[in-house]
């Protein structure tokens, strides 16, 4: 990984976690670009999940690096880290049940300009327009993603960070969300995915990052998919 | 019937008062997960307040309405701060023991101070006198503590259940962690929170004042059975406690006409039934 991370809206260098006594990341390094996607893959319990949340703030114990738009953020709480923008879509949708839909869209707060409106999300999702007054998780599970997907997109973040936003979801839904991120690409957002099927990320994604028992051991960009085809197959055992 | 009424209306103060104890303790629950035993404690703290406002300082029953929710908030403000804060992600037995012993020792230094005699406090001249309602009489005051007390727990309901603030509270209830990492800042909603359901139970302190007197064991006998209020209508819902609290002080006046022997007991007889049949309470969630 010694590409060079200038320019980069965020850079990870020497990333440690732990959740609790078991250290979970090892030092891991990547960078995201302003504009781009990147995806990050790897096998189930490689620290992908992890490294998202801690980027975000939301793991108790972490050390090394993590810079986003030049500013050092591993010391700031994750509220704090929301505010300078960046937001995240959690693996687990975290679709909060004593709200209605609209109050999970519109739940977390506007941190700077730049965000969609309602009705550009509604564009994206017409689905949601439909049940903003269902409570959040009585939506199907595609449903919910767009939910889930679509509150982070008022804010103004500028990095988005979906973690597995296709896992358990039918193809057309999945094509759907596929249309969306690159939507959101085309008006400027950057966004750092984690996907466990490269097939579709090669799609929308512009690099790749693979991780390994909590480190990056690999990337490429969407181009040399092909080329490192057989290596990805080996590292996800797929 | 003149005596039934009255009963009536004895039950409907009191579900008053066990409807904005229990609103409080429901409330913190759902933020905190601490079962909040200091609450009696900060009850009887809201009726001192009003009482040394007015002997101290010489602010009548209608400040003592406004500050004394305010400075006995403060306190738990500062509980929150510097004690329960450090019992996040614990056990709830944590947070019990330690409300527990602090409303021991809030007693005791009340106690110590004061005696265990009840200290008067004087219905405000505005609200003296009564209502002949032609089937009986109606103490203005009493009229005025229910409906206030009604005012105020459907209020707290509507920011909770309706407002952006109570969507912020709802969802930090559920995963604090998420909304915190949505760019809230969630430790100081629990505080506030905390401090909010401390100033819920002082008010009820200054509205009993006037009715009860001002003693340092008010909070502590009373306590016990808004505790069993909480238990049947379940922790954590906000119109389940205002309802429940309201409906068993209206039944525990009924007893009182009907079968007064029964009158201390029955709340707990309810418990009891509604433990068996319905162990998370009238409007609990399962959890
Ligand atoms: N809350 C937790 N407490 C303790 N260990 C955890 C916790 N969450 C995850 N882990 C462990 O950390 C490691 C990395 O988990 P993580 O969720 O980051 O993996 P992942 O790459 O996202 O996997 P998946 O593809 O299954 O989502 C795993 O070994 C997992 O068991
Ligand atoms: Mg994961």
């Amino acid at each position: 990984m010694a590409e060079a991370a200038n320019g980069a809206l965020l850079t990870v260098a020497g990333l440690e976690a732990w959740y609790g006594e078991s250290h979970i990341l090892h030092g891991v390094d990547f960078h995201v670009r302003p504009g781009e996607v990147v995806t990050l893959l790897g096998r189930n319990g490689a620290g992908k999940t992890t490294t998202l949340k801690s980027v975000m703030g939301m793991i108790g114990k972490r050390s090394g690096s993590i810079r986003f738009d030049g500013a050092e953020t591993i010391r700031l709480t994750s509220d704090r880290i929301a505010r300078a923008g960046i937001a995240l879509c959690p693996e687990e949708r975290g679709i909060f049940a004593s709200l209605d839909v609209k109050e999970n869209l519109t739940l977390p707060p506007v941190v700077r300009p730049g965000g969609l409106s309602l009705d550009q999300i509604f564009e994206l999702f017409p689905n949601l327009k439909e049940r903003l007054g269902s409570q959040g998780t009585k939506l199907s599970g595609g449903e919910q993603q767009m939910l889930a997907i679509g509150r982070i997109l008022r804010t103004g973040a500028r990095l988005l960070m979906l973690d597995e936003p296709t896992e358990g979801l039918a193809p057309v839904i999945i094509q759907q969300i596929g249309r969306t991120i690159a939507r959101l690409k085309q008006s400027g957002f950057t966004i750092l995915l984690v996907e466990q099927n490269f097939r579709w990320a090669s799609k929308v994604a512009d690099r790749f990052y693979v991780m390994e028992h909590g480190r990056v051991v690999d990337g490429f960009a969407s181009a040399d998919l092909e080329a490192n085809k057989q290596k990805l197959q080996d590292y996800l055992g797929v | 019937m003149q005596a039934l009424y009255g009963q009536l209306v004895v039950g409907l103060i009191n579900g008053s008062f066990y409807a904005l104890l229990s609103l409080g303790l429901a409330v913190i629950f759902g933020m905190l997960n601490i079962i909040n035993f200091a609450h009696g404690a900060f009850y009887m703290m809201g009726a001192f307040a009003a009482y040394f406002l007015l002997n101290w300082a010489g602010l009548g029953y209608w400040w003592a309405l406004l500050l004394a929710p305010l400075m006995v908030g403060a306190v738990g403000v500062l509980v929150e701060r510097t004690m329960l804060q450090w019992l996040t992600g614990l056990d709830h037995l944590y947070g019990l023991l330690l409300t527990f012993g602090l409303a021991l020792v809030i007693q005791g230094v009340f106690q110590n101070e004061f005696g265990s005699s009840g200290l008067p406090y004087a219905i405000p001249a505005e609200l003296r006198g009564a209502q002949n309602l032609g089937f009986m009489f109606l103490p203005n005051y009493r009229a005025w503590v229910i409906v206030f007390s009604l005012v105020v727990c459907l209020a707290t309901w509507f920011v909770i259940e309706r407002t952006k603030l109570g969507a912020y509270l709802r969802a930090a209830t559920e995963r604090p962690e998420l909304v915190r990492a949505f760019g809230i800042d969630v430790p100081r909603m629990i505080t506030l929170t905390y401090g909010f359901g401390v100033a819920l139970a002082a008010l009820a302190g200054v509205l009993a004042a006037p009715i009860n007197q001002v003693r340092p064991l008010m909070g502590a006998d009373f306590i016990i059975v808004v505790f069993a209020v909480v238990v049947i209508g379940g922790m954590g819902s906000i119109m389940g406690s205002i309802v429940t609290g309201f409906a068993l002080g209206l039944i525990e006046g009924l007893t009182k006409y009907f079968y007064p022997e029964a009158s201390s007991t029955v709340v707990f007889v309810i418990m009891a039934i509604v433990l068996l049949v319905k162990p998370n309470g009238l409007f609990g969630r399962t959890a």
